[in-house]
């Protein structure tokens, strides 16, 4: 177990390490970093003054040093100051972290607490109703785009039904859970979706081996056959591929956080840095999601090497 | 049991035929895209209306077909005219919605083609040769799939600024990595048959073997995830039109028509609805059309994806 932690951590180290050099390539790729902080018409800035901006931010060294300077600087959380807002890009996403984590954390157990069931439901009930309801609410969640789900959930229960309110946060005292149920709905549909066909794929696989039929010759319960030894096994394919969902999920969490207003880390990378080409604040908030789905994938392997023991080996 | 099922009247065979056909065959998926490609090239012809330039700003908001809409005491009826209704400025939705579907067919196409043989190659190479370049790409392949697509995608557009060309090339490098998986790891299975043993043996050389002997047994599965692939491109191509960092307007992009519609939804829903329930219709019919694909072709792959 220890080993295979170490060995997934170099793999997180050199996936960062990556990450960030494919940014910092970007960044130099295009052309020359000065010209995002100063705009065409220069205000009027000397050659000197270029120059020397120029050497303020180090582009006289060579590529490689200014890389690890770089990095140093990421590593340690110093993203630079904000160009609009006068503020550094650490506090600025510190502050909005916490209704990001909020958001996925509650689209992350809808997924879970729909994915699995209705994947266990539809593989136990194969070719019957609830398989049938299982993947149409599948298919509609893989093939609906999110953004357009998200304006539809606002149309239908906020603005014709008012029964919920139309997404924005608003300010911390009128939070409620209410704010909660459309947006984690349409952050965990898709996910659901993926983690529902994967679970009923294992499951009908699983519930068709030898030592499920053992068991229940044994005179174990149906029940306790179906929730505890197959799921059980059922539910490696839905985790390995928790990885990959979890891209998607990210991803999510910026068109959702767009739709509904919702003031996180994806809702400033548009609203603030990209609409407002503020640099810096963009290159944190990147690096932050990485951040985030590294962190998230290391705890998929975790949870996998856990229920896989042959994982740990391997 | 006999004697009942021969005493079907022959509607009911035909009509219980027909439905077996469509359970085999990807019939309405088929009609859908064949319907897509359709308006994809011949767009511009069989548009009713100009789906750029504003042509009477009074018909704005018209409902659709069917419809009344009342803003005080001035009430609006949809007309055969508008059969989807107009949007905020009296262009056609249809029209646009039309018109829109040549982007997203183009854009899918060719990131598609570009992921699938830049993919392709790359997979059977590395896992052809194998050793320190296979490392590298593998590398390589875990770390993109750690990059947050969208953010990246707009860290391009920031420094690139939006155009057709930087969203065809982002979405072909969020394809490619697909295809690099799976042709990888079928490559590495391939390699150890004898029939490769004895292609290297006769003197091929490793792009004879790679071209001849590998690339007939991965195409099918490069085929299946392409047609897996497609709907998420259309899907991720919308989303960044939504965004604001993909196709630049005027270009009527189905992603750009939701966003456009979206600031009226509560008053004009047809304009933000009619782009949505094309996107899904296209998306899910490809879905679907994917997974018929990789049962009919390549069933082994059910467990990869």
């Amino acid at each position: 177990m220890q080993r295979f932690l170490i060995r997934r951590l170099i793999f997180i180290v050199i996936s960062l390490l990556g990450a960030t050099i494919v940014i910092f390539s970007m960044t130099r790729l295009a052309h020359d970093p000065r010209e995002l902080f100063v705009p065409d018409t220069g205000y009027g800035m000397s050659e000197e003054q270029w120059i020397a901006l120029g050497d303020k931010m180090g582009f006289n060294r060579p590529l490689p040093v200014q890389y690890l300077l770089w990095l140093g600087k990421i590593l340690r959380g110093d993203f630079g100051t904000s160009i609009h807002q006068e503020l550094e890009v650490r506090d600025i996403i510190f502050s909005k972290m916490g209704a990001t984590i909020q958001l996925a954390i509650g689209g992350w157990l809808f997924a879970i607490l729909m994915g699995v069931p209705l994947g266990v439901v539809a593989a136990t009930q194969r070719g019957g109703v609830w398989d049938y309801l299982s993947r149409g609410f599948a298919l509609f969640g893989q093939a609906l785009p999110q953004f357009w789900t998200g304006i539809m959930a606002i149309l239908i229960f906020a603005v014709l039904l008012q029964w919920l309110p139309a997404g924005t946060r608003g300010d911390e005292e009128g939070l409620s859970i209410k704010h909660y149920i459309l947006p984690c709905i349409v952050l965990g549909w898709p996910a659901a979706a993926g983690i529902m066909r994967l679970t009923r794929s294992a499951m009908l696989e699983v519930l068709d081996s030898e030592f499920v039929k053992l068991a229940r010759a044994k005179g174990v319960g149906r029940v306790e056959v179906i929730w505890k030894h197959a799921l059980k096994n059922a539910l490696i394919p839905p985790l390995t591929s928790a990885l990959l969902l979890m891209a998607g999920y990210l991803n999510g969490a910026l068109v959702v956080e767009t739709v509904f207003s919702w003031p996180g880390i994806g809702w400033i990378a548009l609203n603030r840095a990209v609409y407002d080409n503020d640099f810096p604040l963009l290159q944190g908030t990147v690096f932050t999601f990485i951040l985030f789905y590294l962190f998230f994938a290391l705890l998929a392997d975790i949870l996998y090497a856990v229920i896989d023991p042959r994982i740990r080996y391997s | 049991m006999e004697l009942t099922t021969t005493a079907h009247p022959p509607v009911i065979k035909q009509i219980s035929g027909v439905w077996n056909f469509i359970r085999q065959w990807p019939v309405i998926p088929g009609i859908v895209i064949a319907l897509l490609i359709f308006m994809g090239i011949f767009g511009p012809q069989i548009a009713p209306h100009d789906p750029i330039v504003i042509t009477s700003i009074l018909d704005r908001h018209t409902p659709p077909v069917g419809f009344e809409v009342c803003a005080g005491a001035k009430c609006k009826t949809g007309s055969w005219e508008h059969p989807l209704g107009t949007d905020h400025v009296g262009r056609d939705v249809l029209s646009r919605i039309i018109v829109g579907s040549r982007i997203s067919l183009i854009v899918a196409a060719i990131s598609l083609v570009v992921g699938l043989l830049v993919g392709t190659s790359i997979g059977m190479i590395s896992g052809y040769i194998g050793g320190v370049f296979d490392e590298i790409v593998t590398r390589i392949v875990d770390i993109w799939l750690a990059l947050p697509f969208l953010m990246v995608a707009l860290l391009a557009v920031l420094i690139f600024g939006s155009s057709l060309i930087v969203v065809f090339c982002l979405l072909a490098v969020l394809s490619w990595v697909g295809f690099v998986r799976v042709v990888r790891a079928q490559t590495l299975q391939l390699k150890q048959m004898d029939y490769v043993d004895l292609a290297r043996i006769a003197g091929a050389s490793p792009i004879r073997i790679i071209l001849f002997h590998i690339l007939p047994g991965v195409i099918n599965s490069a085929i299946v995830i392409a047609t897996l692939n497609v709907g998420n491109l259309i899907l991720a191509e919308a989303t960044l039109s939504f965004l604001g960092a993909g196709i630049p307007p005027p270009t009527p992009a189905w992603g750009v028509l939701i966003s456009e519609g979206r600031e009226y939804v509560s008053t004009a829903w047809w304009q933000t609805v009619f782009p949505g329930v094309g996107i899904f219709l296209v998306v899910m019919s490809l879905n679907f059309l994917g997974d018929w694909t990789r049962d009919r072709f390549d069933p082994r792959l059910r467990q990869l994806t």
